[in-house]
């Protein structure tokens, strides 16, 4: 199973609904997936600026970061955030790395990722989702099939800069194409399939790829079930295996794109009953971008 | 609910945000040939799953919105109207009746069903008619890959386009396109029209309100040759 709720705003006057809205369509989706959840979601950025969203065991005391970084910090609940100016990134990666029970989750001028295990409804309120704004942002509810229930092991996960990805479906050679990532150099934390496939698609941008075209080299290269949505830092893309199994609904209004991995998940957004509902087809790519 | 439906002596409205689905289904299962509800309306179906299914008395049901899985599974009997888009299976394992879905079907619309009409006045997903044993389905709009993929019998009639392997694995049920068929199946062929085709085509297309004529359709169906192994077909698999 697991379930899917993407976003995507045109109306910049609902940006401060965005966590609220994201919540109610990962809440719905709780049955689809209940022992995970986490959500990417794109908000303000400095000019100039970076993001890390870190996530620590142990009761670190990540207000006493900035402290040693002079930087601004927000806590939410076992994750962080910190923002600082873009020259500075290998110095605190440094730093950070001198802390072993700190992971760095994500990294973007806008995108802050969270995640944990628990029902949807306890994850989007320990990181306070409802009161978050943003232009777009995508979840995921997980029902564990491939690899266990942890934190790790829910999504979405990070595939670079700004970006990153969810999956509901089963690769099935996911040990294979992991083996020849690792020796690319691709990192893994977990045995989790979700997790090669942002992994394939780091390696793809990382040799030259566009995104589109890493996810048609997803379609050739990963063999399995699989409906992913994709985050950028200007909207998100979608994109549904030949044989298109695992559900995907769209709506689209004058106000937002919204993806839903049943139409119930969409049922309580603004307007939806005037939407242009619709299935994406099987092998294609979509992408929903805001305007430059 | 629309003035004329108000005026009915026998409706009876039944919305889904202050009952639960399981009294609507229990209440829709309950009744007899005899009952005097005979025309029922579903408010705010907000694309639940299971709206309507199992029902075996003559009623007339309007589901009024999008619903969600299987809506109207195992008809036998009664009309279900849908005005909006309904999720996977809908009609799935339908005995008799009418579904009649306004907007767009997922995937195995009318699968493995037995008899009845289903009819999908846009598009339908993948694997429309999966299995089909018996029902018509009418599809104005286009359908998605592998539909008909080993249905049984029955007719589909598809005013649009086909997706990929079209009737894979086909039995003895016929499939009429007037769009194209992006490929056909294994064992999938086209057939000559017959009249008694003809015939049923005609009807099919009466029945569900189609304005178009049997000759803007071909006629596809089963080549007969995965029905046995036999080793000069292993190329067919």
């Amino acid at each position: 199973m697991c379930g899917i709720a993407g976003l995507f705003l045109k109306n910049p006057a609902l940006e401060p609904e965005l966590g609220r809205l994201t919540a109610g369509m990962l809440s719905v989706l709780t049955d689809r997936g209940p022992d995970s959840a986490g959500f990417a979601i794109y908000g303000a950025g400095a000019p100039g600026h970076l993001k890390f969203t870190l996530r620590a065991t142990g009761g670190f005391d990540f207000l006493a970061l900035p402290a040693k970084f002079d930087l601004s910090c927000t806590e939410h609940d076992d994750h962080a955030v910190i923002s600082f100016p873009a020259e500075r990134e290998a110095e605190i990666r440094a730093v950070l790395a001198r802390h072993p029970e700190i992971s760095i989750v994500s990294v973007g001028e806008r995108m802050e990722l969270f995640k944990g295990v628990g029902l949807p409804d306890e994850v989007s309120n320990r990181f306070g989702l409802p009161k978050m704004s943003g232009s777009h942002a995508i979840g995921h509810t997980r029902m564990a099939t491939e690899s266990a229930v942890t934190t790790q092991g829910a999504h979405p996960f990070t595939t670079g800069t700004d970006q990153c990805l969810v999956h509901n479906g089963s690769l099935s050679n996911h040990n294979d194409v992991r083996r020849v990532l690792m020796r690319e150099g691709i990192k893994f934390e977990t045995q989790n399939d979700t997790e090669v496939a942002a992994g394939f698609v780091a390696y793809q941008l990382r040799e030259g790829k566009k995104l589109d075209e890493a996810l048609h080299a997803a379609l050739k290269s990963l063999d399995g079930f699989y409906t992913f949505v994709v985050g950028t830092e200007s909207g998100f893309g979608v994109l549904r295996d030949p044989v298109a199994c695992k559900p995907a609904v769209m709506a689209e209004t004058d106000d937002y794109v919204a993806f839903g991995s049943e139409y119930r998940a969409l049922a309580d957004l603004p307007g939806i009953e005037r939407a242009h509902i619709f299935e994406p087809e099987p092998a294609k790519v979509y992408f929903w971008e805001r305007a430059a | 609910m629309s003035a004329a439906q108000k005026t009915l002596e026998n409706s009876a409205v039944f919305d889904l945000s202050s009952s639960s689905l399981r009294d609507l289904n229990s209440a829709l299962q309950t009744l007899g040939a005899a009952n005097n509800h005979s025309a029922w309306t579903v408010l705010n179906p907000r694309g639940g799953h299971a709206i309507a299914v199992g029902i075996t008395a003559p009623v007339s049901v309007t589901i009024d919105g999008h619903a969600g899985y299987y809506c109207a599974g195992m008809n036998d009997g009664a009309t279900v109207v849908v005005n909006g888009s309904v999720g996977t299976g809908v009609a799935e394992n339908m005995m008799s009746g009418l579904v009649h879905v306004k907007g767009d079907a997922s995937q195995s619309a009318g699968a493995t069903a037995h008899g009845g009409l289903l009819i999908i006045d846009g598009n339908a997903s993948a694997r429309c008619g999966i299995s089909m044993k018996g029902v018509d389905i009418v599809v104005k709009g286009n359908v998605g890959h592998m539909s008909a993929f080993m249905a049984q019998s029955g007719n589909l009639v598809i005013c649009g386009d086909a997706g990929e392997a079209l009737g894979d694995s086909l039995y003895e049920a016929r499939l009429f396109v007037k769009g194209t068929v992006a490929s056909m199946g294994a064992d999938c062929e086209v057939k000559e029209m017959s009249e008694e085709d003809k015939t049923i085509l005609a009807g099919l297309l009466a029945n569900a309100g189609v304005d178009a004529k049997p000759e803007e359709f071909t006629r596809y169906g089963s080549a007969r040759k995965l029905y046995n192994f036999h080793v000069d077909n292993a190329g067919a698999y």
